[in-house]
């Protein structure tokens, strides 16, 4: 019985038994580069992220040089920029956006949303509904190579002439429509709009991948009220994907067609170069409209799966059920929702009219409601909890609180009375770094320490684990903390320098201290990498289920096997967070415990 | 030297891996595995969260402390005191949201440490504590919003002035031009196709009103109590035209005009003698004096506020807020338009 419903689940368990002759036909390649299992995939997303997260990180390292110390001679500009980006050690006006640009793209896209997304929906979603794989694992297969694509042209594009893209990760038209605007809107720019098209593309299969995976290949008894947050935050990430994302293609498309094909799209009455340019009747507005129609969302779909994990970390450490399951999930679909309606407090200051301005600043604040509710949640989780503190533990909880951090200032900021001051200066970028990037990176971090045991069958060690995040934590703070004074005394961003403008001159001392606490955080990012890599090879060998965890994937067995479980996949009975429920021995039941007679399912409310 | 290095780096790696393989061997001779948490990795974790909380928040204070001056001085604009105010009032709200959740974040994560003998309690919801955390924010939230947007509409509608000073500006890369409106106190039309060396912000020649228009560069005067209502344009990409003194900022699109208003309240003069502005002078002459530059005076600034090319940082335009007589001396000594054309 248990079988032929498995059975018509998925079209693996078919051959069920045949699993373990099947894998010893596939050659190296199959395997390991174009491989079609999950596994294998998440695990090419997330070094792929690594390796992109570094150079981004680098970037951030050479421009806060510059920024502390202005004007001061860095020989490493030369080393790494060459003669003409960092001539005598003088960083070059346009090295420093097309830096500025580049880290944000790379973050933003291939760490935030490819790395994340990518790694974990691709591990976990199949793991914790107990498939046996992704519903197509060949469009799968297709999502990460579109990535590692993408990521190529992203990367090819530091190495021509004119520089890659400059004007800023969101890239706004006419300056990105215009080469004689700046060198980084030549070759750069149609580097940039190709690798952002072939990134939307590697989305869009994983998404619909993830989105069908979820609702059509759980387990039995694995109702959706029986999900781990985890495969509810992916799924609902998806869905936001899939809504948004298509019109970054098009606003990158209409670009593209402004850029070559002598439309005007974007292009109006403009003088450039010394002469006029024929286009009339478009209008940069439009572009800003499209984008933010994919940019808000997409700030949410990099930080919506770091809650999903960090609320499966959460309630497995502190040995506690996690508080109010129905509004996490609740709060999960308010946010995505409200995230689509939102994307015109980017554009107070556009111009734009009055009245729209004011429907932006209300639905904006709406959604600091569900937040809140998150927030308060975690609170309560781990009130009265028996907290072990793996290291994904602790940097569950550091996202809890740079969550909040940032989260605040963003009540300020949806405000468009006080936006009119603090409109792009170093306010917003304090704010969104704390509230999305620092956040979202300690979920994915949360993620890899807590995951690394179903990835790569050993444990990374625990004191650097430690020692990783407080220096992280501290550098985070460190950085993004003093940004919100320099932003308030009225220091735009995207500034090469600022001391060119006396009255800011008194403001070093704060670039000084970001800059140093960069550093730190960059140096404790070594400690992760030498740890990560070191523990793929050498690490500690893991037991099946070392955290003592319910979800479905600590009951696979300690292999990499195809299909994941070696007989009939298992049957689900309760909920994920039965933790320290009282009638049992142990402070952990996991799903696969069928209820004892009369027992209610903790989901069940 | 360079085969030393190489040496040395040799040399390294093997002490690394002959470590390393001390380490693994002890691991693995451990009885229980290293992974595990014990009590002492909680109580270290714990204590260190809530020493953590307790310097985050000093750092919190010191910043205000030892920063607070060097925020922008109060606005010399009228709706800018109302800005300011809100921003106050917010603050309140976020910065005790800010104290308290961290503060319970950093109190729970060290109360509630793990300890082997102790069990967790079962406790999966509370719908009553749930409506609470609702409702309260959404209060909040409520009086923020009615605020906000009440301040929002009162800045942005048209000012109750009939005859304001008009003044534009035009954005190009990398520098500002203002445009007064001249005695007709009307701007003339526009026609980006006339652009040229004499015609640098295109002008309409064959609009009469634009002959007695007056075009200023570098700096640019505006008087006190007077609603001055700005208007913008940008010849090639978007610029975002911030002048923070005033709380005042918007963007300047190509093929578009935008436009802001205020009413400045304190003159260049009278806004050196402020203390807080005083001492950030004194503070950022000392700085200058130290690198050999000459001492500077308080001036207000037009920045450029959207990323518009290699010289985005350095597009400044200095702006002086002076009585109307003293401002109609000035501008009385401005050419025109068609003077400057004609030459």
């Amino acid at each position: 019985m248990e079988h032929t419903h498995a059975a018509t689940l998925h079209g693996h368990d078919a051959h069920d038994h045949d699993h373990a002759h099947h894998e010893h036909h596939q050659t190296f390649v199959q395997k390991y580069v174009f491989s079609q299992d999950h596994k294998v995939i998440s695990r090419q997303f997330l070094i792929t992220a690594v390796v992109m997260a570094v150079i981004a990180m680098m970037m951030s390292i050479l421009f806060r040089l510059q920024l502390a110390w202005p004007g001061e001679k860095f020989a490493i500009f030369e080393i790494l920029l060459g003669k003409k980006w960092g001539k005598d050690g003088i960083l070059d006006p346009n090295a420093y956006l097309a830096l500025v640009t580049i880290h944000g793209t790379i973050m933003v896209f291939f760490v935030l949303t490819g790395g994340l997304s990518g790694t974990f929906s691709n591990l976990l979603i199949p793991y914790q509904i107990g498939a046996r794989d992704m519903a197509s694992g060949f469009l799968n297969m297709l999502s990460y190579w579109f990535f590692f694509l993408s990521s190529v042209i992203m990367l090819s594009s530091l190495f021509i002439e004119d520089g890659p893209a400059s004007g800023g990760w969101t890239v706004y038209p006419p300056l990105s429509a215009l080469p004689e605007a700046i060198p980084g809107s030549k070759l750069g720019m149609t580097l940039w709009l190709t690798s952002m098209t072939l990134f939307v593309v590697s989305s869009l299969l994983g998404s619909l991948n993830y989105i069908v995976t979820v609702l059509n290949l759980r387990t039995k008894g694995m109702k959706m009220t029986r999900l781990p947050l985890t495969v509810w935050a992916f799924l609902i990430t998806a869905i936001l994907g899939v809504l948004s994302f298509p019109v970054l293609v098009s606003c990158v498309l209409l670009l593209i067609f402004d850029r070559s094909m002598g439309t005007s799209f974007y292009l109006s009455d403009i003088y450039i170069g010394g002469r006029p340019l024929e286009q009339v009747g478009g209008s940069p507005i439009l572009f800003e409209h499209l984008f933010w129609f994919l940019g808000h969302p997409e700030v949410y779909i990099v930080i919506l799966p770091a809650f999903g994990i960090t609320s499966e970390i959460i309630s497995t450490n502190a040995r506690k059920p996690i508080f109010g399951y129905r509004a996490m999930v609740g709060s999960l679909i308010a946010i995505a929702f409200l995230s689509c309606i939102v994307w015109g407090h980017h554009m107070f200051m556009t111009g734009m009219n009055p009245f729209l301005g004011s429907v932006f600043v209300f639905t904006t604040l709406l959604i600091a409601i569900p937040s809140a509710v998150k927030a308060f949640n975690y609170l309560t989780t781990l009130w009265r909890g028996n907290i072990q503190y793996t290291p994904a533990m602790v940097f569950s909880i550091g996202l809890v609180s740079s969550f909040v951090t940032g989260g605040v200032t963003g009540i300020i900021l949806a405000d468009s009375t006080l936006d009119i001051t603090i409109h792009d200066t170093y306010f917003v970028v304090g704010h969104f770094h704390i509230v999305m990037g620092v956040s979202a990176i300690f979920g994915m971090f949360a993620g890899v320490y807590h995951w690394f045991p179903k990835m790569f069958l050993r444990t990374m060690n625990k004191k650097l684990g430690y020692l990783h995040f407080w220096l992280t934590f501290i550098g985070a703070y460190g950085v993004f903390f003093p940004m919100h004074f320099l932003g308030l005394a009225g220091v735009p961003r995207r500034y090469y320098t600022n001391s060119n403008f006396p009255i800011f001159d008194n403001l070093v001392d704060m670039n000084v201290i970001i800059t140093c606490s960069a550093i730190l955080a960059a140096f404790a990012q070594m400690i992760f990498l030498i740890n990560f890599f070191y523990s793929i090879f050498r690490g500690e060998k893991a037991s099946q289920n070392p955290w003592r965890s319910n979800s479905l994937e600590w009951t696979t067995p300690m292999a990499h096997i195809h299909g994941n479980w070696p007989g009939a996949l298992p049957e689900v009975h309760r909920w994920p967070y039965d933790y320290s429920k009282p009638g049992y021995e142990e402070d952990f039941v996991p799903q696969t415990v069928p209820l004892a007679p009369g027992e209610e399912d903790g989901g069940e409310h | 030297m360079i085969l030393l290095y190489i040496v040395a780096f040799i040399l390294l790696c093997i002490a690394c891996n002959q470590l390393f393989k001390v380490f693994e061997l002890s691991r693995d001779l451990r009885g229980e595995p290293l992974y595990k948490v014990t009590d002492s990795d909680n109580q270290f974790s714990g204590r260190t969260f809530l020493l953590f909380g307790i310097v985050f928040f000093g750092f919190f204070f010191w910043q205000l402390i030892e920063w607070g001056h060097k925020l922008l001085p109060k606005s010399a604009s009228e709706h800018g005191e109302k800005i300011d105010a809100l921003m106050n009032a917010n603050w309140a709200i976020v910065i005790t949201v800010f104290l308290v959740v961290n503060g319970l974040l950093f109190f729970f994560a060290w109360k509630y440490r793990g300890r082997k003998d102790h069990k967790a309690s079962y406790i999966s919801h509370n719908n009553k504590l749930e409506m609470i955390w609702t409702v309260i924010p959404a209060i909040a939230l409520a009086f923020i919003i009615i605020f906000g947007l009440k301040y929002w509409n009162e800045i942005m509608k048209k000012g109750s002035d009939p005859n304001p000073v008009k003044i534009e500006l035009y954005a190009k890369q990398f520098d500002w031009t203002a445009r007064y409106a001249g005695k007709d106190n009307e701007f003339g039309i526009d026609n980006y196709l006339q652009i040229s060396g004499a015609n640098s912000v295109g002008l309409d020649t064959n609009d009469a009103r634009c002959n007695d228009d007056i075009l200023v560069k570098n700096e640019f005067h505006i008087p006190i109590g007077r609603d001055v209502e700005f208007q913008f344009r940008s010849r090639d990409v978007i610029h975002s035209a911030l002048m923070p003194h005033f709380r005042a900022q918007m963007n300047c699109v190509p093929g578009q005009v935008t436009s802001f208003r205020f009413k400045p309240t304190i003159t260049t003069v009278d806004m050196r003698k402020d203390p807080q502005v005083i001492r950030n002078i004194e503070e950022i002459n000392a700085l200058r004096a130290k690198r050999g530059d000459d001492p500077i005076e308080f001036d207000y600034l037009l920045l450029c506020n959207k990323v518009c090319g290699a010289s985005h940082y350095n597009m400044q335009m200095k702006i002086v807020v002076e009585s109307e007589a003293d401002y109609n001396a000035w501008l009385a000594k401005q050419k025109t338009f068609k003077q400057v054309a004609s030459k």
